[in-house]
């Protein structure tokens, strides 16, 4: 489980995150949504020590992140996979080197070993035949793809994923989806994804955070989300007339 | 004026932490041999062609200058040529043109590592990133740019001694007598001094150039230009300051 309490982040004059506090349970897709400058990603980022908060404390299982040296982070961070917006997978490198740099930097594992790990992962991904490709060779969907192979190739107990479906179809993006949901429950890891993707929400979001200007506006499950009737998250999620509309006239 | 110590601040910092301890050896020396490679063999077509025509120049100058003083031997030439392609011409105009391929490449490509979140998700992995990626650019600079040099003097000799040849200005003999009459070991000494230097200068400087770059495209090719422009003008500052202490 990762705990945040009381975060709260500036970038000079510009408060950015106002004090948030939120649990991320073990097994379970978590959600953090929002609007567009709502404060996702820089929580996101101050969760997995990218950004420095400026109070609260980030707890994993226990550890308080925020109170470590670089050494300790390490540590925690080597128990971290991360699958970013745009991958950022290495360029110069082919999809296996990706995937096995982890295992080249951290382990003392034979190339037998790691090249069986990495077959193992892009499998696991439903991305075979692909080791010797280079990112620029892939497509959007395949590229997410290698980057959650790279995330979990280290058995990671905490997955993050900064808005994964940005630049996807719909179809690709609810692939991609399911394949988290999967890997989440395989793996029992805790799982933080930051979208504003509504169909993830419903599809695959066990809990629900949402963000309103720095706060924390909201809380609960996919299910419950559907019972708001007005306010700010209420505008978030039926953004157009017409779905409000489709809402309001809906029977839930 | 804040802003400078800022920079210079966080520079010595970046400095500090790219030569810290590595996390797995191996994998250092495995970057750091693929960056030699980058910066060495990616560069010598340049800096072959131009230290042979930097010495062709200097030849045909020189044997200008001499032809109005009858008093000067020809041979001097292969002296004036080797001294200055040593001392000066091979470790500056190598510096210079290696700033200018080699900073603004080692710029872009840390610029556009860190836009596209390449270099956050080395950190998120717990590898140290200023050793995993600036350390091993620094090294290999440091070691190639002198054998960059060495080979800049010796094409310059030769291309000095081929412009002579042409113009008819000198013998074979007489050329190389020159270039051996007077050799002091003590000028390759401060040849290498420089090279190791301007080799450092040119990747420290545009390492904390591309690392630091924030923003988008326009601002990493505002970051690599200013790489090379500002270790141009560091380069000359510290060859200015071998020249003062060391001759």
């Amino acid at each position: 489980m990762i705990e945040i309490k009381n975060i709260k982040k500036n970038f000079g004059s510009q408060q950015v995150l106002k004090g948030i506090s939120a649990s991320f349970e073990n097994g379970k897709c978590n959600l953090i949504i929002g609007k567009s400058g709502s404060g996702k990603t820089v929580t996101l980022k101050c969760m997995v020590g990218l950004f420095e908060p400026d109070e609260g404390t980030i707890m994993y299982d226990g550890r308080n992140i925020t109170e470590m040296d670089f050494h300790a982070r390490k540590d925690i961070r080597r128990e971290i996979g991360m699958l970013f917006q745009g991958t950022a997978l290495f360029d110069s490198l082919t999809v296996e080197e990706n995937v096995q740099f982890p295992l080249d930097m951290f382990t003392n594992q034979t190339a037998a070993e790691k090249l069986e790990r990495v077959n193992f992962c892009l499998g696991r991904v439903n991305l075979p035949n692909t080791n010797k490709k280079y990112p620029g060779e892939l497509s959007g969907g395949m590229k997410k793809r290698v980057g959650i192979a790279r995330a979990i190739v280290m058995n990671p107990k905490y997955l993050f994923c900064d808005e994964p479906n940005s630049g996807l179809d719909p179809k690709t993006a609810i692939v991609i989806d399911h394949l988290i949901k999967e890997i989440t429950l395989e793996y029992n890891m805790t799982t933080v994804i930051n979208t504003h993707d509504m169909n993830s929400v419903m599809g695959i979001g066990d809990k629900v955070v949402f963000l309103h200007e720095g706060l924390k506006y909201w809380e609960g499950t996919n299910k419950q989300i559907m019972e708001i009737t007005d306010g700010e998250l209420f505008d978030f999620i039926f953004a157009s007339d017409f779905l409000k509309d489709l809402r309001r006239n809906a029977k839930y | 004026m804040l802003k400078i110590f800022e920079q210079l601040g966080g520079f010595l910092t970046l400095m500090y932490s790219a030569f810290s301890k590595p996390e797995k050896a191996q994998m250092y020396w495995k970057e750091t041999f693929r960056q030699a490679k980058d910066i060495g063999v990616g560069s010598l077509p340049i800096i072959a062609i131009v230290s042979t025509f930097i010495g062709g120049v200097s030849a045909v100058q020189f044997a200008y200058q001499f032809r109005s003083i009858s008093l000067v031997p020809m041979w001097w030439i292969g002296s004036i040529v080797r001294k200055g392609m040593i001392l000066e011409l091979a470790p500056t105009v190598s510096a210079l043109l290696l700033a200018g391929k080699v900073g603004s490449n080692i710029a872009s490509e840390l610029g556009t590592m860190r836009i596209s979140e390449q270099i956050d998700a080395y950190e998120i992995m717990g590898v140290n990133t200023p050793a995993y990626l600036i350390g091993p650019k620094i090294a290999a600079s440091v070691i190639v740019v002198p054998m960059l040099v060495v080979i800049a003097v010796a094409l310059g000799i030769v291309g000095g001694w081929g412009a002579g040849l042409l113009g008819g200005f000198f013998s074979t003999t007489e050329y190389f007598r020159g270039v051996q009459d007077g050799f002091d070991g003590y000028d390759v000494f401060i040849m290498l001094v420089k090279a190791v230097l301007f080799g450092f200068t040119l990747s420290s400087i545009s390492c904390y150039k591309g690392f630091t770059v924030q923003g988008g495209a326009v601002e990493i090719g505002k970051s690599s230009t200013q790489a090379v422009v500002l270790s141009s003008i560091v380069m000359m500052i510290v060859n200015f300051f071998v020249a003062f202490l060391l001759l």
